[in-house]
C-alpha cells in the first residue's frame, strides 16, 4: 500500500502538483517580515482579486438581485417581487425537465463516456504503429467549435441524411428515425453528439494520467505472473484514480453546462425535450425579455453547480487535493 | 539591499493600473451615431434583413440617400433574423443603440419603447406618416409614433402550382375541409402537403392565431390584445380546431427540428426546391424562396407559385376573410441624429423606394407603389389584404413579449404531442404569463 500511495503521488496527476499545507511551515527560507508580505500579496493578488470580484462575484451578486424583480430588461427595477421568481423557476415543470436533462447527461456521461474514454486511453496508451495519429485522430473533434460540430451534425442527421443512408447501407434501416425532431429520443441523440465531441478530451486527459504510471509497476507485476487485465485491474485503473475523479468532476460540471450544441441543433425542443438549464434560461429570460425571472434561472443554476462541485471536491476529490481545499477537515 | 518602499511603490502603481483598466473596460462605448465636427454623419443601422433581394434592396437605398444627401452615409449591419431579438434588446438596454434598427412594432415595440431610447418620431413624421393609411397607427403608442413601416405583411398559404396540379387540384381550397381534402390528395401523390418551421416555433403559432382569428370576433380579438388575456372561449375552440387539423398529419416528416428559412433543409427551402406543396407564411416568402433557389430555377418557379388564404372554418362564428399579418418597419434611437434619421425612414417610404422594396417580393407600406407588385401571387395577397375588412396582427407580438413568447412555446409544444398535449394548454400558458404582467 505504501508504494502504491507513493506511486499516486508521482501518478503525475493535477492532484500531485498540489503542495501539501504542512510544507510551508518546513519550508526552508529566510523569514519574511509581515509588511513585506502584505506588500507582496496586495501586488500578486490584489488585481487578480479586483478582477474575480468584479467580473465573477459582482455579477453573481446582481444576477441574484435581479431575480428579485419582475424586469423586462428595459428600464429601471421598480417591481419588487421578493423570492417570487425563484419559486416560480422551482415550480416550473418545464426547468425541472431541463434539470432532468442535465442530470441523464451527467449520468450517461459517466455510465458511457467514462469507460470509453478508458478503452480508448489504454488502448492508445500502448506502442503502436500510427499511434500519434490515432491520438491526434480521437482528439480532433474536441478541437471542432461546438457550433461547427452543431451544423455539421445538423447535416448528418437530417432526415435522409448521412447517417440514415448509411443505416440503410448496412441494413440496419429499420433503426432510422427523426433524430433531432423525436421527443423521445432527441436527448440521447444529443448525448450521441456530445460524446463524439468531448470524448477526446477524456482520452487525453487519461492518457496523461497513464504516461505517468511507471512502467516498473506493471513490468513487476507481469513478472509475479499477474495477467494483462489483473495488471490493469489491480495496478493502472486504481494509479489512474486521480485523473478520473477530475474527470468526472469536469464531466459533470460540463453536463450542467451544456448549452451551444442543444441550442443550434434544437433550440431545446422539440416542445423542450432536449432543453437544459441554460437553453431554459436563454428562453425563458432573454427571449421572453423576462430579465427577472432568467436570472433567477441564472441563479438557480448556479447554485445546483456549486453545490454539486462542493459535494463533489468535500467527499470525492478530497484524497486528490488534501490541503488544499479540504485543509480545515482533512 | 532594496528599499522596502519599493514593493509599495509597485503596488501602487498596480492597483492603479488595475483600476484604470477596470475603469476603461466599463466605460461607456458612447453613441453609435458618429456625428463629426464636419457635419459628416454615419447612420448606423441593424436589420434583420441579411439576403438578397432585400439587402440588395436596401443597399441601393442607402447609396441613393447618400448621393442625395453626401453629408450622410450609413454603416449597414445585417442580422439573422431570429438572433435579431436579442442584440437589439442589449444594445437598447446597454444605450448603445444603433441609430437606425429593424422594428416588428406590436407589443415588442412597447415593451422596448419602455426602455426610454426610442425615440418619439411624431415631431418629425406628422406631415406624411398619414400617407400610409391606418397601418400606421399600428405604429403609436399614446398616439406618438415610435416606429415606421417600410412594408406590408399578410399570412397565407403560398403553394406550387405544379404540385398542385400533380396531385389533381385544380383550385385552392377555401374551407378546412376542402384543404384537408387536398392534403388527402397530395399525400395519395406522394407529395408533401404542408411544410412548416417548427424549430423556430413562430411559423407553428400562426396556424392557432389564424384558428383564433377565424373563431374570434373582432372585437373579441381586440378586447383579448388590450386587456392581454385569452379567456374567451373562441380561444380555447382555436385549439380544439389546430389538435382537429393536426390529426391529418399534414407536415414533413421530421417537422419538429426544421428552421423556417435558413437553408435549403428549411420550410421554405422546401417548398422552394418543389419536395412540399405549401406553407403557411407571411408574403415575405417568395423572396426568402428566391434566395435559396439559384436564379435560373427561381425564374422558371415563380410562375408555379400561388397564394391563398387561410381556409375559412365551418361554422366558426369569426371573420371568415380576415386576414393575420403585421408590417416590418425601423425605429430610431435617442441617440440618432435628427432629423437625418426620420428623414431616411420618410425616405424608405417614399413612392419610388417602395418600388424598390415590391421589388423585392414585398408588399409596400405605401400604396401609392402597390401598381409596381407585378408577382400574380402577391396582386392576389394585395387584393386579399384591400378586401380584408380587419388584419389581426399576429397575437405573438401583439401582446407584451412574454406572452407572445409563451404563446409560441406552447403552440409548439402542442404540435410535438398533439394526441397528449391538451389543446387548452395554449390558453393556459398565454395567462398564466399575462398574469407576470
Amino acid at each position: 500500500m505504501t508504494e502504491l500511495k507513493g506511486a499516486t503521488a508521482a501518478a503525475g496527476s493535477p492532484a500531485a502538483a498540489v503542495a501539501p499545507s504542512s510544507s510551508r511551515s518546513v519550508r526552508p527560507g529566510r523569514l519574511r517580515r509581515p509588511g513585506r508580505q502584505a506588500t507582496e500579496l496586495i501586488v500578486l493578488l490584489g488585481p487578480a482579486l479586483v478582477l474575480f470580484a468584479v467580473f465573477v462575484l459582482l455579477p453573481i451578486c446582481i444576477a441574484a438581485y435581479y431575480g428579485m424583480f419582475n424586469w423586462t430588461g428595459y428600464g429601471p427595477l421598480s417591481d419588487f417581487t421578493g423570492v417570487h421568481n425563484y419559486k416560480l423557476v422551482l415550480q416550473d415543470p418545464v426547468f425541472r425537465s431541463s434539470l432532468l436533462h442535465n442530470l441523464i447527461i451527467a449520468v450517461l456521461s459517466l455510465l458511457i463516456q467514462l469507460p470509453i474514454s478508458i478503452a480508448i486511453a489504454l488502448l492508445l496508451n500502448r506502442k503502436m504503429r500510427g499511434g500519434s495519429f490515432l491520438r491526434m485522430a480521437v482528439f480532433a473533434p474536441y478541437v471542432v467549435s461546438q457550433a461547427t460540430t452543431a451544423v455539421l451534425w445538423l447535416l448528418l442527421l437530417q432526415p435522409d441524411g448521412f447517417v440514415d443512408q448509411l443505416l440503410k447501407a448496412v441494413g440496419l434501416g429499420g433503426l432510422v428515425q427523426q433524430w433531432l425532431a423525436n421527443p423521445t429520443s432527441v436527448l440521447y441523440t444529443m448525448f450521441v453528439v456530445l460524446t463524439w465531441q468531448f470524448i477526446g478530451f477524456g482520452v487525453i486527459l487519461l492518457l496523461a494520467g497513464l504516461q505517468g504510471i511507471p512502467a516498473e509497476l506493471r513490468e513487476a507485476a507481469a513478472i509475479d505472473g499477474a495477467s494483462s487485465w489483473q495488471t490493469t485491474r489491480r495496478i493502472t485503473l486504481p494509479l489512474l484514480g486521480p485523473t478520473i475523479r477530475i474527470w468526472i468532476f469536469l464531466s459533470m460540471i460540463g453536463s450542467l453546462q451544456v448549452f451551444d450544441l442543444v441550442w443550434i441543433m434544437t433550440l431545446g425542443g422539440p416542445a423542450n425535450a432536449s432543453s437544459t438549464m441554460v437553453t431554459y434560461m436563454i428562453f425563458f429570460g432573454f427571449h421572453s425579455l423576462e430579465f427577472g425571472y432568467g436570472s433567477a434561472a441564472a441563479v438557480i443554476l448556479f447554485v445546483i453547480s456549486f453545490v454539486l462541485a462542493f459535494l463533489y471536491q468535500r467527499f470525492v476529490l478530497r484524497r486528490d487535493t488534501d490541503g488544499a481545499l479540504t485543509r480545515a477537515v482533512g | 539591499m532594496r528599499s522596502t518602499r519599493t514593493p509599495r511603490k509597485y503596488a501602487a502603481v498596480a492597483l492603479m493600473a488595475t483600476a484604470a483598466l477596470l475603469l476603461a473596460a466599463c466605460g461607456s462605448s458612447g453613441s453609435s451615431s458618429g456625428k463629426s465636427a464636419t457635419g459628416k454623419i454615419t447612420l448606423t443601422w441593424w436589420s434583420n434583413a441579411n439576403a438578397n433581394p432585400l439587402l440588395g434592396v436596401f443597399q441601393k437605398l442607402m447609396k441613393s440617400y447618400h448621393a442625395a444627401h453626401p453629408n450622410i452615409s450609413f454603416d449597414y449591419v445585417p442580422i439573422q433574423n431570429e438572433q435579431y431579438d436579442t442584440k437589439i434588446q442589449v444594445a437598447l438596454q446597454g444605450n448603445n443603440a444603433p441609430d437606425v434598427f429593424f422594428q416588428r412594432g406590436g407589443g415588442f415595440m412597447a415593451t422596448q419603447v419602455k426602455s426610454g431610447e426610442i425615440k418619439n418620431l411624431t415631431p418629425y413624421v406628422s406631415s406624411w406618416i398619414g400617407e400610409l393609411g391606418s397601418q400606421a397607427q399600428a405604429w403609436q403608442i399614446n398616439g406618438a409614433q415610435y416606429g415606421v413601416p417600410y412594408d406590408l405583411h399578410t399570412v397565407g398559404f403560398w403553394y406550387r402550382k405544379d404540385l398542385f396540379a400533380k396531385a389533381g387540384i385544380s383550385t385552392p381550397p377555401a374551407t378546412m375541409p376542402e384543404l384537408e381534402a387536398d392534403i388527402t390528395k397530395l399525400k395519395a401523390a406522394h407529395i408533401v402537403p404542408i411544410a412548416v418551421g417548427s424549430k423556430d416555433q413562430w411559423p407553428d403559432a400562426f396556424y392557432y392565431d389564424y384558428f383564433a382569428v377565424r373563431e374570434c370576433s373582432v372585437s373579441t380579438l381586440q378586447a383579448a390584445i388590450k386587456n392581454v388575456t385569452a379567456n374567451a372561449p373562441c380561444f380555447a375552440k382555436a385549439g380544439s380546431d389546430l389538435k382537429a387539423f393536426m390529426a391529418t398529419s399534414p407536415f414533413q416528416p421530421g417537422f419538429l427540428n426544421t428552421p423556417a428559412q435558413t437553408g435549403a433543409g428549411s420550410s421554405a427551402g422546401m417548398v422552394a426546391a418543389g419536395k412540399a406543396a405549401m406553407e403557411l407564411q407571411g408574403d415575405w416568402d417568395p423572396s426568402v424562396f428566391q434566395a435559396l433557389v439559384s436564379k435560373g430555377q427561381w425564374q422558371s418557379d415563380t410562375t408555379d407559385l400561388g397564394w391563398f388564404g387561410f381556409p375559412a372554418v365551418p361554422g366558426a362564428p369569426g371573420n371568415a376573410t380576415a386576414l393575420l399579418g403585421g408590417s416590418d418597419g425601423n425605429s430610431c434611437s435617442n441617440n440618432a441624429p435628427e432629423p437625418a434619421c426620420a428623414d431616411f425612414l420618410q425616405y424608405l417610404d417614399s413612392a419610388s423606394s417602395q418600388q424598390l422594396i415590391v421589388g423585392a417580393s414585398l408588399l409596400p407600406a405605401n400604396p401609392a407603389a402597390a401598381s409596381a407588385v407585378s408577382l400574380s401571387a402577391d396582386q392576389q395577397v394585395l387584393q386579399a389584404s384591400k378586401a380584408s375588412s380587419f388584419t389581426q396582427e399576429y397575437l405573438d407580438l401583439a401582446w407584451p413579449t412574454n406572452v407572445g413568447t409563451a404563446l409560441d412555446s406552447a403552440v409548439a409544444t402542442f404540435f410535438a404531442k398533439p394526441t397528449t398535449t391538451s389543446p387548452s394548454s395554449i390558453v393556459s400558458a398565454i395567462n398564466q404569463a399575462a398574469a407576470q404582467q
